[in-house]
């Protein structure tokens, strides 16, 4: 790989004291969760290989950015690596770019992973966020999901971070699951499922927000294609609560988060104020970001790249000097328009309308009076200090929101 | 004249009619193998999708008999479905013999039926084919029994064949020099040539399909068209390999085409006969009638900028097809856009999907209707193919609609499902006959309003395909109407309106407004619809309004992903027509006709 380095963001962000963000994709996994259709293996023999590639990446994409202020490391499973190789990795990345002072460093870990040993060594490296994987405080639905750790273990384990001084700590919970009653279809009825799901996700809120985590998401449960879950699902052997259901989910859920101090400040996450994730803004305010590892995505202002998925594709090309992307293009600004709009309404903030305008050439009020005013008179958009806002209801429906 | 055979085939669909034609072709050998296409004759991508025939085709096939003569074998390919009926009894008159095929494994079928009939009108030489011999569901000895059981023919005629695999073809054709008899006529007499189609062709104008049955025609010539007297000089004359061919003349027992400047094909009527100026026949060949459109709707571009082109377009396609009319029309709801006349919902099918394919358009068709005779106070009569421009029915004294007189062939298993049909559908006045037995024909008065829309469809699913349909108009009847339109989130939709029998409209308002909840997708807020008849809302439903879709994660900066559903969402909203702020798709229009029988 020589001089040529193709996709160094072209442009500053929106909010111009953004800096960009950094993304590193550890593919590796104890096993495979029933849900999971994000790429990871099992097979651990290349982990060795896999960090030397990395290592590799990260140098052909030194000076990509002068500095970043976040650094997230997701998976797979980061806390699957050996203590020892994440602090030495974190290490390197600090050698390869500039991550700034007062960075937000996220990494991902797995309930079932964390020892104490684990958590000082993130210390010492400096890691100041965690996301916690726990997904559910119930354990018949972290059997069904193919978790690896029980209810007891993940409570235990948002402990231990507290007690090793982690000050900013986010939950991962997911919600929408099938009833875990055991019945199929046939002897079962659809609502009888939907009633019984919801308790379950109510005293999963519940145990959360009694752990005072700084943040939490809240995703929705999709069917990936492939996934021994859908499959399931396919043979009727676990039923996914109805649509309405669903909104009732979301709209009790954002409730019930809000009135206990934690703002709804995008579709699946919730926040003490000031503790939203400043890496994952990043992704809805179209600012630039570098993602490496395999299926990482890149986002340089105008062009959108994404890495090889296959670990082996992955080393193999670093290791023969080429770039292992999969696939890159290059936005219009149409393209550009429709995220905006689409990223846009997923926040609680909303857009901009005088920045859309002059970037997109659209006034939205203008051209899309009507449909605005009916949205707003079903309490599905507000608009308020120049942004085009989507209510609570409104952010559920943000897909919609984005094709207006 | 006697080297000259001129044939059509005639099957039930799917019983192999163009592999035959494409393997008589190869035989042949008009087309060189390496530039065969399947289906060669059917050059429209939409004919070979469907599997259908809808513009007439003809090559002519040079043959070297056995009995070591030359000859030309012409071969008319017809198109298939009752919107097209006079098309094909145009075809067939200009044959002298037809290949009745019949498919091994299925045997005799609804269409094979309804072809021998057509075929037996034109007293044409019948040579029944039993194709796809191979099959190992083949059960010819059945098929044989049925030659002679149902369609009464002498088992003695008939040849085998696999198309497929080309097995069977030269005796098809020894058959077509044997049997065929020659063309008659006098290539001496005035002309007289029969227009069974006509093609528009950019460089040359219309190219007029047609049979010579007297007489001869020469590039010079000054012809008239006897339908409208008009008069063209001929500029070349010749035959069809696949491609034209350019011959000194034509005459007597030839088919052909002939270009004489004629600018457009709705110049030409097909049926019509051609003679000479300077020495006409003494009277035109028998059978014209003039085609007129029975189904009427409006077409509007989805996007009003795209008006314009639609206009284009639509002058273009005239070009080629000269039973679709159109006029400038306007709706309050869609804009502005054509009023146009087909020849049935076949014809308007094809004519949209033509629209769309061929000329990048996208339209919306409103509910079709067929013409209506009002009598008014001040005795004016009014003829409204368009609900838009229903009468005050204050000033009303007559209403009258349309009937058709239906013919239907089918197996006597059948009688009793399609009588119900028939009444069903306001039919009266039945008649029964017993052709052969086993099989009946059956005839009704039926409005034409009830059979445009599901009508074919539903007979044809009553009778697992093997009924067969065919009807004529006859007159205008007394008939109570009234006039429905739908409202959608309190907003009149006029493409939505409909005229409908008094009897029917509670009934007609409640399926249009179930099949518009089924067509219409579920949007951001509730989208109410309701059926009106004088101001009276007769029917109601109301689609509930979707509260959650955002689901895909925007996970890890992949945003691509997401981006690109959403893109193929916003095409697909593209094809919808946003009226107030709820966008209904194309297939609404026409799915509020359709009855929900299945």
């Amino acid at each position: 790989m020589n001089g040529c380095r193709p996709g160094h963001p072209t442009r500053r962000s929106q909010e111009t004291d953004d800096l960009p963000g950094l993304y590193i994709h550890i593919p590796f996994c104890l096993r495979k969760c029933a849900y999971c259709g994000f790429y990871s293996i099992t097979d651990h023999s290349l982990i060795p290989a896999f960090l030397s590639a990395l290592r590799r990446e990260m140098d052909h994409y030194q000076g990509w950015a002068a500095s970043f202020d976040t650094l997230y490391i997701g998976g797979g499973t980061p806390s699957v690596l050996h203590e020892g190789d994440l602090e030495a990795l974190i290490a390197d990345i600090r050698i390869a770019f500039t991550i700034t002072a007062d960075a937000e460093i996220t990494v991902e870990v797995n309930p079932a992973d964390i020892t104490d040993s684990l958590l000082a060594s993130l210390r010492r490296s400096g890691v100041n966020r965690l996301s916690i994987g726990i997904q559910s405080f119930d354990d018949g639905s972290l059997a069904l999901l193919g978790r690896r750790h029980t209810a007891l273990q993940a409570i235990s384990a948002v402990r231990r971070v507290r007690d090793a001084g982690f000050e900013n700590i986010g939950l991962d919970l997911i919600y929408g699951l099938p009833c875990s009653c055991g019945h199929d279809a046939a002897s079962c009825p659809q609502e009888q499922h939907d009633v019984a799901t919801y308790p379950s996700w109510l005293s999963t809120l519940d145990k959360a927000i009694g752990m005072n985590p700084d943040h939490i998401s809240c995703y929705q449960l999709t069917l990936e294609e492939g996934t021994p879950l859908a499959q399931k699902c396919s043979r009727g052997e676990v039923i996914l609560p109805e649509e309405s259901v669903l909104a009732d989910f979301f709209c009790n859920t954002s409730k019930f988060l809000e009135e206990n101090g934690y703002g709804h400040y995008e579709v699946s996450n919730f926040a003490h104020p000031g503790r939203e994730s400043r890496h994952n803004r990043k992704y809805w305010n179209h600012i630039p970001y570098l993602g490496l590892g395999p299926a990482a995505h890149s986002f340089s202002g105008r062009e959108r790249r994404w890495n090889r998925s296959s670990v082996e594709a992955y080393i193999s090309d670093l290791e023969s000097g080429r770039e292992p992307v999969e696939s890159r293009e290059t936005l219009s600004d149409e393209q550009l328009g429709l995220e905006a709009l689409f990223l846009g309404f997923r926040t609680r903030r909303g857009i901009c309308l005088e920045t859309f305008r002059s970037r997109y050439g659209q006034d939205l009020l203008a051209e899309k009076r009507e449909t605005v005013e009916r949205l707003t008179r079903e309490g599905l958009v507000e608009i308020r200090d120049g942004f085009l806002r989507p209510t609570r209801a409104g952010m559920a429906v943000a897909d919609s929101l984005a094709l207006i | 004249m006697d080297n000259i055979r001129n044939f059509s085939i005639i099957a039930h669909i799917d019983h192999g009619k163009s592999t035959l034609a494409d393997r008589l072709i190869q035989f042949t050998g008009v087309v060189e193998d390496r530039n065969f296409q399947d289906q060669i004759l059917d050059n429209m991508d939409i004919e070979r999708e469907r599997g259908i025939t809808i513009k007439s085709q003809v090559v002519s096939l040079p043959y070297r008999a056995k009995n070591g003569r030359s000859y030309t074998l012409n071969l008319i390919d017809t198109p298939g479905h009752v919107d097209f009926t006079y098309e094909v009894s145009r075809s067939l008159a200009s044959c002298e013999g037809v290949l009745l095929l019949i498919d091994a494994a299925q045997g005799v079928q609804a269409q094979t039926l309804a072809n021998l009939y057509l075929a037996m009108e034109h007293d044409l030489a019948i040579i029944p084919v039993i194709n796809k011999i191979d099959l190992p569901s083949a059960d010819v000895e059945r098929v044989l029994e049925q030659i002679d059981s149902e369609l009464g023919l002498d088992t003695d005629t008939h040849l085998k064949c696999s198309a497929k695999a080309g097995i069977g073809i030269e005796e098809i054709l020894e058959a077509i020099v044997e049997r065929i008899p020659p063309p008659k006529g006098d290539p001496a007499a005035p002309l007289a040539a029969l227009i069974f189609d006509a093609k528009y062709d950019s460089f040359r104008g219309t190219v007029i399909h047609c049979r010579i049955f007297d007489g001869t025609v020469k590039a010079g010539d000054i012809i008239r068209l006897v339908y409208n007297n008009a008069t063209h000089r001929v500029e070349e004359v010749g035959h069809f390999l696949l491609q034209r061919q350019k011959l000194d003349s034509l005459s007597a027992g030839d088919v052909g085409y002939i270009i004489a400047g004629v600018k457009t094909v709705s110049d030409v009527r097909t049926g019509d006969t051609i003679t000479l100026e300077n020495r006409p026949c003494p009277k035109p060949l028998p059978g014209f009638k003039e085609v007129k459109p029975v189904v009427f709707a409006s077409i509007y571009p989805i996007a009003s900028d795209d008006y314009t082109d639609l206009a284009d377009s639509l002058d273009k396609f005239k070009l080629n097809d000269a039973s679709f009319v159109y006029e400038k029309d306007s709706s309050a709801a869609l804009g502005q856009g054509f009023r146009c006349g087909f020849l049935g919902l076949l014809h308007l099918d094809i004519v949209q999907e033509r629209l769309e394919r061929e000329y990048d358009l996208s339209i919306i068709l409103s509910v079709p209707s067929v013409r209506y005779r009002f009598t008014l106070k001040d005795g004016t009569i009014l003829f409204v193919d368009n609900p838009a421009h229903y009468p005050d029915p204050m000033s009303i004294i007559k209403s009258e609609e349309p009937y058709i007189r239906a013919a239907m062939m089918l197996p006597e298993r059948y009688l009793g499902a399609v009588m119900k049909l028939c009444m069903d559908k306001r039919g009266v006045n039945s008649t029964l006959n017993y052709p052969s037995p086993g099989r009946a024909e059956l005839i009704y008065e039926v409005p034409l309003a009830e059979v445009i829309f599901d009508f074919y469809d539903r007979f044809k699913s009553v009778t697992q395909g093997y009924g067969s349909f065919d009807y004529d108009l006859i007159d205008y009847r007394e008939s109570s109407l009234a006039l429905l339109d739908i409202l959608v989130n309190g907003e009149k939709v006029d493409a939505l309106s409909q005229i409908v029998h008094r009897e029917r409209a509670r009934s007609r308002g409640l399926q249009a407004c179930e099949r518009l909840k089924e067509e219409i997708p579920r949007q951001m807020f509730k989208i109410a619809i309701q059926g009106v008849i004088g101001g009276e809302i007769i029917s109601r439903t109301t689609i509930s309004a979707f509260r959650k879709d955002v689901i895909a994660k925007c996970y890890g900066g992949d945003i691509s992903r997401k981006r690109k559903l959403l893109e193929k969402q916003k095409k697909g909203k593209k094809r919808m027509k946003m009226i107030g702020n709820v966008s209904i798709p194309q297939s609404a229009f026409l799915a509020v006709l359709k009855s929900d029988t299945e």
